[in-house]
């Protein structure tokens, strides 16, 4: 049995796409099999992000309206054979999709694959409800700053009560925060939310902190998962919460202000 | 020509029946001298004319009946209308009081809940006692109450963890929120104005005991991360800490 994670947050704009694309090509790197499928239908973004457009032939819509079986419409990655894209449709709506089409699409890929990246789209609305509602983890991407992390907080509560998990009253759906776009420069001089204002307004189980990056626009221009760029500071803080989601004990990282040379020399505050 | 909706009469509902409250102010008595109640009633209505202008109100007579005082249902409504009033519903009546009232086309309502049937026995105190323990059930809630998520409670309700901004949380008893509270509490939401609300740090967008509220604006002084209490005295709520 797969384990199904939606990435969600309610807001659009704070950097779903670029962690379900991280995320999943991470869990791939480490030998799991994984599926990473785009809910946000008439607005597809994950193949660009993972460098597939060119290979669509077949979508997740034509899938649930039975013109094309599942292994036509995977699309495998191109950097990690464990990693296989399923694409949104761009000529349809949200309407296009079904509890029913969803459910068995998931059941289908369940029984192949280790784990399920379900990209969500923003709002509440019925695509990112059906991209939530088979869930088993949910990954809640939040920005600094107030309204995402509002809206953050509507979705946990939509979690915790318009899933399956909840309807049929099983254990609840695991809820961990991705704080991203995080400025530690900014939050010194107020500008933004600290990431113990945020947890202490969600209280939730914090899976890591993104910073802001350059290395994400660029990856993300050049469609390649910037979990990728090793080098990259946010490439390392997506490697961190791969490793963290899989159990593995590592500090938090890109919390504090980085040290210019001369503060690196001193090590003064 | 007067329109008429097209609606089939024969597959197309056309009414349904939903749930609704609203504020409706209820005339308290404390003496049945109708002349007494005639005069104070168009002093107060002097006031505020437009306000009171054929607003609807409810009578309620538990205070006279406690005394022992009778008066007459029929003359008491003439009173009310005269002073341009509509009266639509009696409280704290008795069985005589209550008939008289049902044949003015009255209703007639309970204590603090909703609808009573006028068929019901009065019901002895020894009656009533396993009744109110089973209504003022005790709701407790330890998951985190999040935006847009709303809690209601029939009794009681006791909440562990925090109320997020944007929550309703609703009680026909008390509410107590040891954590952060943030969004909208409402107590005694039926008219119980002896509930009372408790929380561990109060930051609420919105208070209210038995409809009356205070807002967040008005609210800032207050939070300071303490335990606090909040009941109603003489319709102020009070905010106090709890040390």
């Amino acid at each position: 049995m797969a384990r199904i994670i939606v990435v969600t947050s309610g807001k659009g704009g704070v950097g779903k796409t670029t962690t379900s694309a991280a995320v999943s090509m991470g869990l791939a790197k480490k030998g799991h099999k994984t599926a990473v499928i785009d809910f946000d239908v008439g607005l597809r973004n994950l193949d660009l992000i993972m460098g597939c457009e060119r290979r669509v032939v077949y979508d997740f819509v034509n899938v649930i309206n039975g013109e094309a079986t599942l292994n036509q419409a995977l699309i495998r990655d191109k950097h990690c054979d464990n990693l296989y894209i399923l694409p949104a449709s761009q000529t349809r709506d949200k309407d296009s999709l079904s509890l029913e089409g969803v459910g068995k699409i998931l059941d289908e890929l369940s029984k192949t694959f280790d784990y399920i990246v379900c990209d969500s789209p923003a709002g509440i609305e019925k695509g990112a409800h059906l991209a939530m509602y088979f869930a088993d983890d949910a990954f809640v991407v939040t920005n600094p700053e107030v309204s995402s992390v509002r809206d953050s907080d509507r979705m946990l509560g939509l979690l915790a009560s318009k899933s399956r998990r909840a309807e049929l009253n099983e254990e609840p759906i695991k809820e961990y925060l991705i704080l991203s776009r995080y400025s530690p420069d900014r939050v010194k001089l107020g500008e933004m939310l600290s990431v113990n204002d945020v947890q202490e307004i969600l209280s939730l189980h914090l899976l890591g902190v993104t910073p802001e990056s350059k290395s994400v626009l660029n990856a993300s221009n050049s469609g390649t998962p910037v979990i990728l760029d090793e080098k990259s500071d946010a490439g390392q803080a997506y490697a961190d919460i791969v490793a963290r989601y899989l159990g593995e004990e590592k500090p938090h990282r890109f919390i504090d202000e980085k040290k210019g040379l001369f503060g690196k020399l001193f090590g003064g505050k | 020509m007067p329109k008429v909706s097209k609606n089939n009469p024969f597959t197309d509902t056309i009414l349904e029946f939903k749930s609704s409250s609203f504020p409706v102010p209820v005339l308290m008595l404390s003496s049945n001298a109708l002349n007494l109640i005639d005069t104070q009633l168009h002093t107060k209505i002097s006031l505020a004319p437009e306000f009171f202008k054929n607003s609807p109100v409810v009578f309620d007579l538990s205070f006279l009946n406690e005394q022992d005082l009778s008066i007459d249902i029929e003359e008491l409504t003439r009173v009310i209308q005269k002073a341009g009033l509509l009266p639509i519903g009696i409280r704290g009546g008795n069985e005589a009081q209550n008939n008289k009232a049902l044949a003015l086309r009255i209703p007639v309502y309970s204590q603090y809940h909703n609808l009573q049937s006028p068929n019901t026995t009065p019901k002895t105190p020894s009656q009533q006692e396993p009744v109110t323990a089973k209504e003022s059930q005790t709701l407790l809630i330890t998951q985190p109450v999040r935006s847009g998520q709303r809690v209601y409670s029939n009794g009681d309700l006791i909440i562990l963890s925090q109320v997020s901004p944007g929550a309703e949380i609703l009680a026909e008893g008390n509410i107590h929120v040891y954590n952060s509270l943030k969004g909208r509490v409402l107590a005694g939401v039926l008219g119980n104005t002896n509930a009372r609300i408790f929380c561990s740090d109060l930051q609420a967008e919105l208070i209210s005991i038995a409809g009356n509220y205070k807002i967040s604006e008005d609210l800032q002084a207050f939070y300071h991360n303490k335990p606090v209490q909040i009941y109603l005295q003489e319709h102020t709520l009070i905010i106090q800490d709890i040390d």
